[in-house]
């Protein structure tokens, strides 16, 4: 069950440089407690609460992972899925320690305001546009998202919106955007839910709707949509992709945070071991999240909000 | 245990509805039902009792003393009674946030959070019953009381043994509202389950929620159907407890 600690195969150096960066994160986590407990880890019998997005929680990758971290460091990880909108909003109020999202404008503006540290890319996997197999719209063999929406709301097809400040409804406002299409109206309905209430629902009107590729693989067999328009993952337009961070909650805001085991966890998780575990993940046979922490190549852009140049941080 | 809870369930079930057997073929894992079932019962039947604690002297004081602004009293307890469990929810997180008044407790996200929100919650209707059914004994056992040379105590007790069916109704009222009751759990609750599944805050309500957030309609049934069996039995049995208090 616990993967092997040790072996990294062949680490190149570039390769070993982040390894060594996310081992000392991981070391002098404690340093501020050490003592009275030699042979356990200083964070033993802590709590780390994290909130996160139904997408991940749902999907039991979660679950799957935290069992070896729970051992690894004695603790207990409180997961909380609330949607990328309330999951940035409950760190805001210095009610979490760590964030799991996935909408970088939301991710970017939470650490342009100083709540978030240290963040990094975690994984990726995309969105679908999904509908029936008539397809009222003709939207299937699109190449491009945006067209497919606009070719959607000109037909006035039926358009499910998850409407609830989601990561995925984020995108999808997004995908409107770059549309240069308002959409509102009867074919636009908002349903408030989570991805698998919403593709039921489209499912039972016959509509059109976006959703993460993880979730409609793992419903797809009591769904009768189908796949119209592909993301990156299988060669579909790249603005379709799906990235997810991890984001520590700024110890210098909130006191109360638990910083140390914030950034013991994201080591952790952007280890070698934990990113392959999350790459052979699967749930009805497909792989659901595709690792992005480890690259041979520098990435400097997890670490900073996209497009942040010095002389905008004056204040 | 929730492996057997779970067996119990196929073995009463299969003969009527073979077909639906696969549906008993359950994704829970070991211990989770067990678990929600517990924390469901333990958040409910503490807040409850908290409640019930405060509720029924404070009826008790209002069915028998007279004071100004006591039709305003009961009118707060009353509109009490539709307090939406959203709002409250909502209130509760803005106090034990670690931005709120309680912040330094770290109460958000914990069972005790979760008790808080339904005290609030089931105060009102355990109070408003109660003070109903008390108000409502015959006059005449009142002043027999006194009659009798008891004490104001005297009294007021005997008036509870006699409105003790109400107040069961009452209890059961309050009781009802906050095991059934999801929106505020969810909110300063958190719906949180340890990696192996043991609940730590998660309910039988908000599970069913979960449920149906990702489609699994099968599933929450299920967990619909527990949760309802348990509101009937403790209805059963608080029920059956007033009988025998008639019959002695």
């Amino acid at each position: 069950m616990s993967p092997e600690y040790t072996g990294h195969g062949k680490p190149t150096r570039r390769r070993f440089l982040p390894m060594v960066g996310a081992g000392a994160v991981v070391i002098t986590a404690g340093c501020g407690q050490l003592g009275d407990e030699i042979d356990k880890p200083s964070v033993a019998g802590e709590t780390l609460t994290l909130t996160t997005t139904t997408s991940t929680y749902d999907t039991g990758l979660l679950d799957e992972l935290h069992l070896d971290f729970e051992d690894l460091y004695g603790v207990s990880v409180d997961a909380v899925a609330q949607g990328t909108g309330a999951a940035l909003e409950s760190a805001r109020n210095g009610d979490s320690d760590v964030v799991m999202v996935h909408a970088r404008g939301l991710e970017d503006e939470f650490m342009h305001n100083g709540y978030g540290v240290n963040r990094r890319d975690l994984m990726f996997n995309d969105f679908v546009i999904v509908g029936p197999e008539t397809d009222p719209a003709g939207v299937a063999g699109v190449d491009s998202a945006t067209d497919a929406l606009a070719a959607i709301a000109e037909t006035g097809a039926t358009f499910v919106s998850r409407g609830d400040n989601s990561g995925t409804h984020t995108k999808e406002r997004n995908l409107w955007e770059a549309a240069e299409t308002d959409p509102g109206g009867d074919w636009y309905q908002e349903t408030g839910s989570g991805m698998g209430a919403a593709l039921n629902i489209a499912n039972q009107q016959g509509a059109y709707t976006l959703s993460d590729r993880g979730t409609y693989l793992s419903r797809r067999s009591n769904l009768a949509l189908a796949v119209l328009v592909q993301g990156p993952i299988e060669d579909g337009p790249a603005i379709l992709a799906n990235p997810y961070g991890v984001i520590a909650v700024n110890p210098a805001i909130h006191d109360n945070a638990n910083y140390d085991l914030a950034m013991a966890y994201i080591g952790w998780l952007t280890s070698p071991d934990v990113q392959d575990a999350i790459a052979s993940y699967e749930q009805n046979g497909a792989q659901l999240f595709y690792p992005q922490a480890l690259s041979a190549d520098p990435n400097f852009k997890q670490y900073v909000p996209e497009g942040w140049r010095n002389e905008s941080t004056d204040e | 245990m929730a492996k057997r809870i779970d067996g119990r369930i196929t073995v009463l079930l299969e003969p009527l509805m073979h077909p639906l057997v696969p549906v008993f073929d359950l994704p829970f894992r070991d211990g989770y039902v067990w678990s929600i079932t517990y924390v469901s019962l333990y958040v409910s039947l503490v807040a409850v009792t908290l409640s019930t604690l405060v509720s029924i002297p404070v009826a008790v004081v209002m069915a028998f003393s007279q004071f100004p602004g006591k039709q305003f009293v009961k009118s707060v307890v009353n509109s009490g009674m539709g307090f939406p469990s959203v709002v409250v929810g909502l209130a509760v997180l803005f106090v034990v946030s670690n931005q709120g008044p309680l912040g330094s407790m770290n109460l958000v996200f914990t069972r005790e959070a979760m008790i808080i929100s339904q005290f609030v919650l089931a105060t009102p209707p355990i109070t408003a019953i109660s003070l109903a059914s008390i108000s409502g004994v015959n006059g005449r056992v009142r002043d027999a009381a006194h009659a009798l040379g008891g004490t104001r105590l005297d009294v007021a007790l005997v008036v509870l043994k006699e409105a003790r069916y109400g107040i069961a109704t009452a209890i059961l009222a309050g009781f009802g509202r906050a095991i059934s009751e999801v929106g505020s759990v969810l909110i300063v609750g958190g719906n949180i389950t340890s990696a192996d599944g043991i609940s730590k805050t998660r309910t039988l309500t908000t599970a069913i929620q979960l449920e149906a957030r990702q489609g699994q309609y099968e599933t929450a049934m299920i967990l619909g159907t527990i949760l309802l069996a348990l509101v009937l039995v403790i209805n059963v049995i608080v029920i059956r407890f007033g009988d025998q208090g008639v019959s002695r």
